[in-house]
């Protein structure tokens, strides 16, 4: 048995299809995928509007504190789903693998990719293989697409936030981003923080649950809570106000953040969201929010106003008002 | 984070505004030298808790800002030489050249990285002893030890492949210059707080002596920043011209001896071409005859063009003082932070990025 | 300019410390600040440690702060 992936395990035969049963399917399988049809064919039970979302992962390194590039995948595309207040359902998984990967990494990633499916309570019904020259991809490229069912009268969007909305994220901001970039070779420092990766599906359905009233919901991933915010801002033609004092962060993710020149607003995560829900609602929604074990810490940060639409202002510690920006460029560590 | 968070205390920050408000009672024009103290001012919103008597303006402290674009065409042209890898600070790497950026060769295929510590472009060499690792040396007084201490090490190790395009400022300098240009007319200046933790607060005696003008060297968190500004309100009430350290937990008056042995060990003064200014004379270090082996300079073949500012950007006249961000026909309407024509708006402590990013200072 | 934040040093080797910054650990070089011990605080800037806090000053500092505070 080969150690490594070859080309040949991307040209559909019998390496491929050993590949498949032994790695994938074996793992992952459930009556859609094990048919191994060029199409997954499936009836919906439940009744509402489709939601289809579809993102690439092409994390480096693909393992890391908390996670790997596989419980990315699902997580991240899960996610986008509950976003929409979509039960997810069923997802593909597309890989496309460079010549060299450990076979033992591939399936250690698909592992992952079981577990998190299995705690998001969806299956991987249609996949797909590829490999490629060394050197074409880095490591592992994943694809997941997915969709989900919106139940009837749930109309959650980033246009639906109105003046007086409550702002509330769901834990500390930042974790998932100094992971990675602990990770970065070259910068050499450890931090005793893991990614957040994790599956919102089921906290969202409790909100849902206990409020019609929530109007947005979305996962600050690149670009962090500040881009998000201002998503929200510029879609639902307001401004979001938010207090600093008020948002959750890790110590050591503040002072990691310090040490390289970072703003945590502008930070990954892979395992929070951010919703803007009625006023009414705020305090229970974030008392429901509380009870889950991905929203334990959430906090309420702020909140929805008409003046200056498309802005997010954020009031210091100090009492004063700054402007909060939409992410530009890349995140790189500085001296000044 | 232990003598950081006290500093951001609301309380203190208040009663401290509250002292300004009550002694300030002249018109009076404030300027805060390092861009790390001008994001802090506008992430803190430091200028409309202020009374509206005291003017605050940002000088050329921004060592990304005040590199010449001659110095950054260097650079762009030895990362395309062969075998070489440049190591940069992140600041730089999206500054536009003359054509080019940093960013943009590495696309085309430079090896081009990011480093948080020079020190890492030294193991760099260690572990690439087939290329040659020429690192950017950007940075005022506080950077350059750490880059003449990167230079000790790799000579200690007999590491040969590790060299530095130097273009480290200076601050004390620099200062006399913009005074003797007469552009602007100060009436005290919130003095750098890192720099000065390695060259002491001596140097910025003659601000005091012969120009007349207040100083305070000051820490970055607001509590440190508004003490700066108390000092600096006491000495132009009392018309009693000194150097104040209100930063004192960070610096002496006699800044780091062993630091400024090392730097002056490995460097010496030469002149330096400020971006938007133009030649200084004493105003940048250079690397001595003796450590000639590690200047990227002596030892590779830089061939450029002529270098060129792009129209219409006044960078230059904004990190003189002259001008705001606000004046500039170019800002945000063409140049903004995903399009930057200057480094005043690439550099993340440039004054037109703060602007862009933070707003006017007035929650504008 | 010049991004430099309180570090704690933990351990010493050589011209090296490892230090730590709310649980955020890295080692960096003592070459400026031969005279550290372990238990000082430091500024860290671009991984040097370019100063040694002076505790005591920034104990003062807080304590004049304090007074000021209490005085209205």
């Amino acid at each position: 048995m080969e150690d490594r992936i070859l080309l040949a395990h991307g040209s559909g035969g019998k390496l491929m299809h050993d590949l498949i049963a032994r790695s994938f399917v074996s793992t992952l399988g459930n009556p859609i995928l094990n048919k191994l049809d060029d199409s997954a064919v499936f009836e919906l039970e439940e009744h509402g509007q489709l939601a289809f979302t579809t993102d690439s992962y092409v994390i480096s390194p693909i393992f890391f504190p908390g996670g790997d590039i596989g419980k990315l995948a699902v997580c991240g595309t899960v996610n986008d789903l509950a976003m929409s207040g979509a039960t997810p359902l069923y997802l593909s998984l597309s890989l496309i693998i460079e010549e060299g990967l450990l076979i033992a990494d591939l399936e250690r990633i698909v592992d992952s990719i079981k577990q998190a499916t299995s705690e998001a309570r969806v299956k991987i019904v249609t996949g797909d293989t590829k490999v490629v020259n060394r050197g074409s991809a880095d490591k592992l490229f994943i694809t997941t697409s997915g969709v989900g069912v919106v139940p009837p009268g749930i109309d959650i969007s980033g246009a639906n936030a109105r003046p007086g909305d409550k702002v509330i994220i769901s834990g500390t901001i930042g974790d998932h981003g100094i992971a990675i970039v602990s990770q970065r070779e070259g910068l050499k420092f450890k931090v005793p923080v893991a990614s957040d990766c994790a599956p919102l599906n089921r906290l969202v359905a409790e909100m849902v649950k206990t409020s019609a009233n929530i109007h947005c919901l979305r996962d600050p991933t690149r670009g962090g809570l500040a881009t998000t915010l201002n998503e929200f801002a510029r879609q639902s033609k307001v401004s979001i106000v938010i207090e600093e004092a008020n948002i959750p962060a890790k110590k050591s993710v503040l002072g990691a953040c310090e040490l390289l020149g970072f703003d945590p607003l502008y930070l990954a995560n892979e395992g929070k969201l951010a919703a803007v829900v009625a006023p009414e609602d705020a305090d229970k929604v974030l008392t429901k929010m509380k009870q889950n074990q991905y929203g334990s810490e959430a906090a309420i940060i702020g909140e929805v106003a008409a003046e200056h639409p498309g802005r997010v202002i954020m009031k210091t510690r100090l009492g004063a008002s700054r402007i909060v920006d939409i992410l530009v460029g890349e995140l790189l560590p500085r001296i000044c | 984070m232990k003598f950081v968070e006290e500093y951001r205390d609301p309380e203190l920050a208040k009663k401290l505004l509250e002292r300004i408000h009550r002694r300030s009672t002249r018109r009076i024009r404030l300027m805060e030298f390092c861009g790390g103290h001008t994001v802090s001012i506008f992430k803190h919103g430091i200028r409309q808790l202020l009374p509206q008597n005291i003017e605050m303006l940002s000088g050329p402290g921004c060592p990304v800002c005040v590199t010449a674009i001659a110095d950054l065409d260097k650079a762009i042209a030895l990362s395309r030489l062969p075998g070489v890898i440049i190591a940069s600070f992140g600041d730089m790497v999206r500054v536009p050249g003359s054509r080019s950026s940093l960013q943009q060769v590495k696309a085309e295929g430079s090896d081009v990285r990011v480093v948080y510590s020079a020190q890492d472009a030294v193991y760099l060499a260690r572990d690439n002893p087939d290329k040659s690792i020429i690192f950017i040396g950007i940075g005022f007084e506080t950077t350059a030890p750490t880059v003449a201490a990167s230079i000790l090490q790799a000579e200690q190790e007999g590491i040969d492949n590790y060299y530095t395009l130097s273009l480290h400022k200076l601050c004390p300098p620099i200062m006399k210059a913009i005074l003797d240009m007469g552009e602007v007319e100060l009436n005290g200046i919130i003095c750098p707080g890192h720099v000065s933790s390695i060259i002491g607060s001596y140097p910025y005696r003659f601000i005091a002596d012969d120009y007349h003008i207040a100083c305070a060297v000051s820490g970055f968190e607001p509590v440190d920043i508004l003490l700066g500004v108390d000092s600096l309100v006491e000495q132009i009430e009392k018309e009693e011209y000194k150097v104040e350290i209100a930063y004192r937990r960070g610096v002496k008056p006699e800044g780091n001896p062993p630091a400024l042995k090392l730097m002056e060990a490995v460097f010496e003064v030469s002149e330096a071409d400020w971006r938007g200014i133009g030649i200084v004379p004493a105003s940048g270090l250079r690397l001595r005859e003796r450590y000639r082996r590690f200047d990227a300079e002596a030892n590779f073949d830089i061939k450029t063009e002529p270098s060129h500012e792009a129209k219409g950007c006044i960078c230059g006249s904004i990190l003189r003082g002259i001008n705001t961000p606000l004046d500039c026909r170019l800002f945000c309407k063409i140049c903004t932070p995903e399009h930057p024509i200057g480094p005043c708006m690439v550099s993340s402590e440039g004054s037109c990025a703060t602007y862009f990013h933070y707003g006017d200072g007035y929650g504008g | 300019m010049c991004l430099a934040i309180p570090a704690l040093v933990k351990s010493i080797d050589g011209y090296l410390a490892e230090v730590d910054i709310d649980g955020v650990t890295r080692q960096v070089s003592i070459q400026l600040t031969p005279d550290v011990k372990v238990g000082d605080y430091v500024l860290l800037h671009t991984g040097y440690a370019i100063n040694v806090i002076d505790e005591v000053e920034a104990e003062e500092t807080l304590k004049i702060l304090k007074e000021l505070s209490q005085a209205q």
